[in-house]
C-alpha cells in the first residue's frame, strides 16, 4: 500500500516537473514559438531565440530546479536534526549568515556578475553560512534542547541582519542597490558559465544527504533512542548541519536568501506520502523541491507577457509557503507525523 | 561471567553532583529487576547511567562482562536496548519501519533491511504479539500498543539486556498488566530486564530483583525480591514518609 502511494507521488511529481520544462522555456518577455525553442535547443534557428533560450531561460530554469531541490533537502535535514517542524535554512539564521557574507563581499566592491565576481560572492556566502553554523554547533554542545537551539538560530539571524543593516548604512549607494536586488531572490543570476559549478555543488551536497537516511529515521525517535540504537548522535547532527549549511550557502550565494522552500517542501513531501520514513521522504523532497523551484521561476517570469520585468522570487515563495505552514499548524493533531 | 549487569563503586548524578553513591551490585542473566524509589530519588539517573546514556560520576559498569567505558558505542548498542518513558516521535512510521530503527547496526545506510533483518523484525513482532499491525502507523495505535511496539523495537535490536524507564507510566490498568506480563515472559526466555517504575504491585510481583533508590541516604539497596521484602528494605524507598511496604499486598500503604 505504502509502495503504491510512493510510486503515485513520484510519478505525479515527475510529470509536473517535466511539464514545467517547456513552460519555463516558452514563457518570458520575448515571444518564442515552441518550434523556434526546439530549434534553438538543437543548436539551430535564429541567433535571437538561441540567445534567449540557451543563454537565459534554460540556465534560469535549471537553476530554479537545482536551487529548489537543494533548499528543500536542507530544510528536511534541519527539521529532523532539530526535531522541529519549523526549522529551515531561512529560520535558523543560516540564510542570514550567508547574506552577511555576501553583503560584506558586495560592499567591498565585488559584483556578482561574471565568474570571479560570482565566486567571490559564493565564498562570502559560504563563509557567512559556516560562521552561523559554527555558532550553532558551539551552542548545540552546551544546550541540549533542540527548541533552545532553534531560538538561538533565530536570534543569531536577527544579529546578522542588524550587522547587514549597519553595512548598508555605511556602504555606497551602488553597492546597496546591488545587494538589495540580490536579496529579492533571483534564479537568473546563474549564467551558463557558472551553471556547471552550481549544479555540481547542489548535486554533490544532495547526494551526500542520502547515506544519512538510516540515522535520520533513528533521530525521529529522539537522541536517546538514536544513541541506544548505535547512532553517533553528535557526529550525525554535525554532519547534517554541515550538509544543510553547504546547500543553503550554495543557493544563497547565487540566488539570494530564498525563504519558505526549505521550510515547506518537507511538509508537502511527508503529507503527500503520509509517512516520515526518510527512505521515501528524502527523494520526494528532492523532486518536490525541484518542481516548486521551477514553478516559482515560471510564476516570476509570467507577468512579463503583459508588462516589463519579473516578480522577485521572494515575493512568490511566501504566497505558496504561508498557506501550507498555516494548514500544517492548524491540523497538527490530525497529521500523523506530529504524533 | 554469568552476570548481565555489574556495578563497582558507582556514583551517579548530574553536573558533578552525586545523587546516588557507592552502588555495588550484580544481576544474573535472564532476570527481571525492578527499580523503585521516590520522585527525585535518582531512579532515572541511575537507569540512564546503567544504560550508558549518561556518564557516571565515579565507578564502572559492566554489561555482560564488558566495561561500558572500554567498548565502542556500537558495541554497547549490541549489548543493551532502551525503552524510554516519553512518547516519542515517529508517528508517521509504520510498526515495521519503527522496528527497522532497532536494526540500525545492520540495515544499509539508506535504511534497507536484509532478509535477516526482516526475519529478526518479524520474530520481534511475533514475540510481543503485534504482528497483526506491522503496517499500521504508530500514531494510529493506542498507548499500550505503542509501548509494545517500542519493546519490540528493543527486541529487534537483539541485545541480551533491555532497560525500560517507567514503561507503564501512560498506560491504563489492562495495558500495564499486559506489559509487565510481557516483560516477565521475556525474562523467562533469557533476556535481562531492568525497569524503573511507580507501578509497585504489578512490578514487584513479577520481579526477581528489587533495586531501591533511597533518596534520604543517597544509596541503593539491591537484593532478590523475597529477601528484600522480608528484610524490610523496601521501606527505605519512601523513608521519611508514613508509607510502609505491605508484603501481603505486595504494595505500599
Amino acid at each position: 500500500m505504502t509502495n503504491r502511494r510512493t510510486t503515485t507521488v513520484l510519478s505525479i511529481l515527475t510529470v509536473l516537473t517535466i511539464i514545467c520544462l517547456p513552460l519555463g522555456l516558452l514563457l518570458g518577455s520575448v515571444a518564442i514559438s515552441p518550434g523556434q525553442a526546439f530549434d534553438a535547443l538543437c543548436g539551430n534557428g535564429d541567433a535571437m531565440s538561441r540567445f534567449v533560450i540557451i543563454e537565459t531561460r534554460l540556465p534560469a530554469l535549471l537553476t530554479s530546479l537545482l536551487a529548489g531541490a537543494a533548499l528543500a533537502v536542507a530544510g528536511l535535514l534541519m527539521q529532523t536534526c532539530f526535531a522541529n517542524p519549523l526549522a529551515g535554512p531561512s529560520i535558523m539564521g543560516i540564510s542570514s549568515g550567508a547574506s552577511l557574507g555576501v553583503a560584506v563581499v558586495i560592499m567591498l566592491g565585488a559584483s556578482y556578475v561574471g565568474l570571479w565576481g560570482a565566486l567571490a560572492v559564493a565564498a562570502g556566502a559560504f563563509a557567512g553560512a559556516m560562521l552561523v553554523l559554527g555558532v550553532l554547533l558551539l551552542f548545540s554542545a552546551a544546550v541540549r534542547s533542540s527548541e533552545m537551539l532553534l531560538i538561538i538560530g533565530i536570534l543569531v539571524g536577527y544579529l546578522t541582519s542588524s550587522i547587514i543593516s549597519l553595512l548598508n548604512y555605511f556602504a555606497p549607494e551602488r553597492a546597496v542597490h546591488s545587494f538589495v536586488l540580490w536579496g529579492l531572490g533571483n534564479f537568473s543570476s546563474v549564467d551558463l558559465s557558472i551553471l556547471p559549478y552550481f549544479a555540481v555543488l547542489c548535486l554533490l551536497f544532495i547526494a551526500i544527504s542520502f547515506p544519512y537516511i538510516r540515522s535520520l529515521n533513528a533521530l525521529l525517535f529522539g537522541a536517546d533512542y538514536a544513541h541506544s540504537a548505535g547512532v553517533n548522535v553528535g557526529r550525525v547532527r554535525t554532519g547534517l548541519l554541515l550538509v544543510s549549511g553547504a546547500l543553503t550557502a550554495t543557493v544563497t550565494a547565487w540566488c539570494g536568501p530564498i525563504g519558505f522552500i526549505g521550510l515547506v517542501i518537507p511538509h508537502i513531501a511527508r503529507m503527500a506520502l503520509g509517512s516520515s520514513n526518510h527512505r521515501t521522504v528524502l527523494p520526494v523532497t528532492v523532486l518536490a523541491g525541484a518542481f516548486v523551484g521551477m514553478l516559482c521561476q515560471i510564476l516570476s517570469v509570467s507577468p512579463s507577457l503583459f508588462m516589463p520585468g519579473n516578480i522577485p522570487i521572494n515575493a512568490i515563495t511566501p504566497v505558496i509557503g504561508v498557506p501550507v505552514i498555516i494548514y500544517v499548524l492548524l491540523n497538527r493533531r490530525k497529521i500523523l507525523y506530529f504524533n | 561471567m554469568d552476570e548481565a549487569l555489574k556495578c563497582n563503586n558507582l556514583t551517579v548524578g548530574y553536573d558533578g553532583k552525586p545523587v546516588l553513591t557507592d552502588i555495588d551490585f550484580e544481576l544474573t542473566r535472564g532476570t527481571l529487576a525492578v527499580l523503585i524509589g521516590a520522585n527525585g530519588s535518582g531512579k532515572s539517573t541511575l537507569l540512564r547511567t546503567l544504560a550508558g546514556l549518561q556518564a557516571p560520576i565515579a565507578g564502572n559498569i559492566m554489561l555482560c562482562g564488558s566495561d561500558i567505558d572500554n567498548v565502542s558505542r556500537r558495541q554497547v548498542s549490541r549489548l543493551r536496548a532502551i525503552v524510554s518513558t516519553s512518547r516519542t516521535g515517529g508517528g508517521a512510521l509504520t510498526v515495521e519501519e519503527t522496528l527497522a530503527v532497532g536494526r540500525n547496526e545492520s540495515i544499509s545506510l539508506f535504511g534497507g533491511m536484509s532478509a535477516n533483518d526482516k526475519e529478526v523484525v518479524a520474530k520481534a513482532m511475533e514475540d510481543v504479539g503485534i504482528s497483526s499491525f506491522a503496517h499500521r502507523y504508530l500514531a494510529t495505535l493506542s498507548d499500550g500498543e505503542r509501548q509494545k511496539v517500542m519493546i519490540a523495537r528493543a527486541l529487534a535490536q537483539d541485545t541480551p539486556l533491555i532497560f525500560l524507564d517507567e514503561p507503564t507510566a501512560f498506560l491504563d490498568v489492562a495495558a500495564r498488566i499486559e506489559t509487565m506480563d510481557l516483560l516477565r515472559r521475556l525474562a523467562m526466555s533469557g533476556k535481562s530486564i531492568v525497569l524503573s517504575t511507580h507501578d509497585i504491585a504489578p512490578a514487584v510481583s513479577r520481579a526477581d530483583y528489587i533495586i531501591v533508590a533511597d533518596k534520604s541516604r543517597k544509596r541503593v539497596i539491591v537484593g532478590n525480591r523475597d529477601e528484600m521484602i522480608a528484610s524490610g528494605a523496601l521501606d527505605a524507598a519512601f523513608d521519611g514518609s508514613a508509607v510502609k511496604f505491605d508484603a501481603s499486598l505486595l504494595d505500599y500503604r
